[in-house]
């Protein structure tokens, strides 16, 4: 898998060059988000406000009512656990146009419970005028420019940062609402996002061999979460749903997708693989993936329960296939 | 106290101390980290679990088993703060809060011989309780603190119920500097004073240092220790490599208040090659092998004068 490093730092000089409006904050955290290009090069139009994200969130909202953009750095779980209230006052109930730039979802950290975002999703998802997307490579990361301009109200993002794969082409950008086909097939709807997406990719060639017809769906949008195609997929599914995510079993893709079944009537199995009800603990990205169930064998596995087959994969051939270039967080800066 | 069993229990604090250094250098040449957190804080460490915290045995294994995460509940939890004595009434109780330290509990673990030293083998390893950054698992931390502000709270809770059942021992937190940028520390900071929890003892490592940089430079904070006192504390601002005067800080009377050491560090303290990095010193990551083997040279140095 190729990857590419820093493409959010560089996206962003390229924003605050397009944006005029646009001011970037962080929580003290200006390298470890990839914020330090934009620093250095619009030094009047950003601004560290320490380790206080409480204030920041509000901070951030009041510039927005005077026509500011402002685009908020830190780490996720400082977003979303540490200043909800002020997210949800301040920002979500008002509206503002404030781009939230959340890190380390998951596993992508060894940083442990204390910086892993686990159930991020399922807490964005659940503020009313928040629209939430999850990038899954660095075309992604690219696209969350144009797709900003679409929404009046709050984001939040769900950032990679470092060595980041190009998995999908760089001149089909991320759309709002738009789920991404790599696979057609109508067996299972095998639905992604994140970096399960590069995950599933490792094994959907042996399932193809094998002859199990997998429509998968790289999804970036959890809310809103209308896609027609995202639908489709899930109605003409013989044999199930499987969805993959880097996220706690409650309230994140899965349950966008449960809900989704439920509302239109759609009677199929459903597998949610996620990383379970429960905190994760301090480990590289690979080990926290097959420990907490989020790993290709996994997904081999939940084909095999519901196609109700031995696909007759060996153990070394998932496991070579999922032979991870993983950056090593424990390698990056500042946690 | 005589002179000579000062200068002894002086002798063991910096011996930690130094131990300290040398441990988490060596650890740092070969996996990069959380060193100059051992720099500015070595002697702080040294002096807390050297001399000043009554800490009973160790209950915890030498070598941490390995860490089974959710899979653990219940009895089969091993906590950190076994490692500290666990619980009892006339004993002292340490709250890590910035546990991007906790490289350097663990030293100071190993030195006071609660840890095999072969234990920090494990340091950041996958399915390790020695976190890179300590949970409440890991050996010597008895509380998740490193979303920053939240163990001064969880301390006082401490404080409050112990003084409520009558313990003798005492309740000690270490602090960050940067998280007394953070709303909740100074919301604990109001209450712990205003509840007269004289049973707390706070150090704060003013190493002046943040992810970000200097301090100063992100949001500057001081007079800290005319802060602390406008908010009901007795604060000492000292040398916080210099263990006698840090001890003394302590041992003053200050009935009905609560004591807070602002221990002013520098962070690249005995190890003068990280002073080069200066001011970003948060994270030790090697840019060339070159960087990498003079910090080795440095710390061959200092293993063979220990």
């Amino acid at each position: 898998m190729k990857r590419e490093a820093l493409v959010h730092r560089r996206c962003l000089i390229d924003w605050g060059a397009k944006q005029a409006e646009a001011v970037l904050l962080s929580g003290d955290l200006t390298v470890a988000c990839e914020a330090d290009g934009f620093r250095d090069t619009y030094p009047d139009r950003f601004m560290t406000v320490g380790l206080a994200e409480q204030n920041m969130m509000s901070f951030a909202a009041g510039m927005a009512r005077e026509g500011l953009v402002p685009l908020v750095h830190t780490f996720a779980v400082f977003m979303y656990r540490r200043a909800l209230d002020q997210v949800e006052m301040s920002i979500a109930y008002g509206d503002m146009p404030v781009r939230m730039f959340g890190f380390l979802p998951g596993v992508t950290t060894p940083g442990g419970p204390s910086h892993q975002a686990t159930n991020d999703l399922a807490v964005m998802r659940s503020l009313p005028n928040m629209t939430v997307v999850e990038v899954g490579d660095a075309t992604d990361i690219e696209g969350l420019y144009d797709l900003s301009r679409e929404v009046p109200g709050p984001i939040y993002f769900r950032m990679l940062r470092g060595e980041v794969p190009r998995l999908f082409p760089n001149n089909e950008a991320m759309k709002l609402n738009h789920a991404r086909t790599l696979s057609e097939g109508d067996d299972i709807a095998l639905l992604t996002t994140g970096v399960c997406t590069e995950e599933a990719l490792r094994v959907t060639d042996f399932l193809r061999k094998a002859g199990v017809g997998v429509k998968h769906l790289h999804v970036s949008t959890l809310k809103p979460f209308t896609d027609p195609k995202v639908l489709e997929a899930i109605g003409s599914a013989g044999k199930g749903v499987i969805t993959m995510e880097n996220h706690n079993a409650l309230g994140g893709l899965g349950t966008c997708v449960a809900e989704l079944m439920a509302e239109h009537g759609i009677g199929r199995r459903l597998v949610k693989i996620s990383t379970g009800d429960r905190y994760l603990q301090g480990a590289n990205q690979g080990w926290l993936m097959e420990n907490y169930g989020i790993s290709a064998p996994a997904l081999v596995q939940s084909i095999e329960t519901l196609v109700n087959d031995d696909l007759g994969f060996s153990e070394d051939q998932i496991i070579d296939a999922r032979d991870s270039d993983f950056a090593a967080d424990n390698q990056l800066e500042a946690l | 106290m005589s002179n000579e069993r000062r200068s002894n229990w002086l002798r063991e604090c910096q011996r930690i101390a130094d131990a300290i250094r040398r441990r988490a250098l060596t650890h740092t040449v070969v996996h990069g980290g959380y060193l100059s957190q051992a720099c500015s804080s070595a002697e702080v460490f040294g002096l807390l679990y050297g001399h000043q915290m009554k800490l009973g045995p160790s209950q915890g294994p030498k070598v941490p088993p390995l860490y089974e995460g959710w899979k653990e509940s219940g009895d089969d939890r091993v906590a950190g703060m076994v490692y500290n004595g666990g619980r009892a009434a006339e004993t002292d109780r340490f709250f890590l809060s910035p546990t991007h330290y906790a490289l350097v509990l663990y030293c100071a673990l190993i030195e006071t011989g609660r840890l095999d030293e072969g234990a920090l083998d494990q340091f950041n390893t996958d399915g390790s309780r020695m976190e890179m950054i300590g949970g409440e698992r890991s050996p010597g931390v008895e509380v998740n603190g490193g979303s920053f502000g939240q163990a001064i709270s969880q301390a006082a809770g401490v404080a409050w119920a112990r003084r409520n059942q009558g313990d003798a021992g005492r309740v000690f937190a270490f602090l960050g500097d940067g998280e007394l940028q953070e709303g909740q520390t100074w919301e604990a900071v109001m209450s712990i004073a205003d509840m007269k929890l004289d049973n707390m003892t706070v150090f704060v490592d003013v190493n002046r240092m943040q992810c970000d940089g200097l301090t100063e430079t992100v949001v500057g904070m001081e007079p800290l220790d005319e802060k602390f006192r406008a908010f009901g504390w007795e604060a000492r601002k000292v040398d916080g490599h210099d263990i006698g005067a840090m001890n003394d800080a302590c041992a003053e009377t200050r009935s009905g208040k609560p004591l807070v050491v602002l221990a002013y560090t520098t962070p690249y303290h005995g190890i003068p090659l990280l002073e080069k990095r200066f001011p970003n010193l948060h994270y030790v990551r090697f840019k060339s092998e070159d960087e990498r083997a003079e910090y080795k040279e440095a710390a061959e140095t200092m293993n063979a004068t220990r």
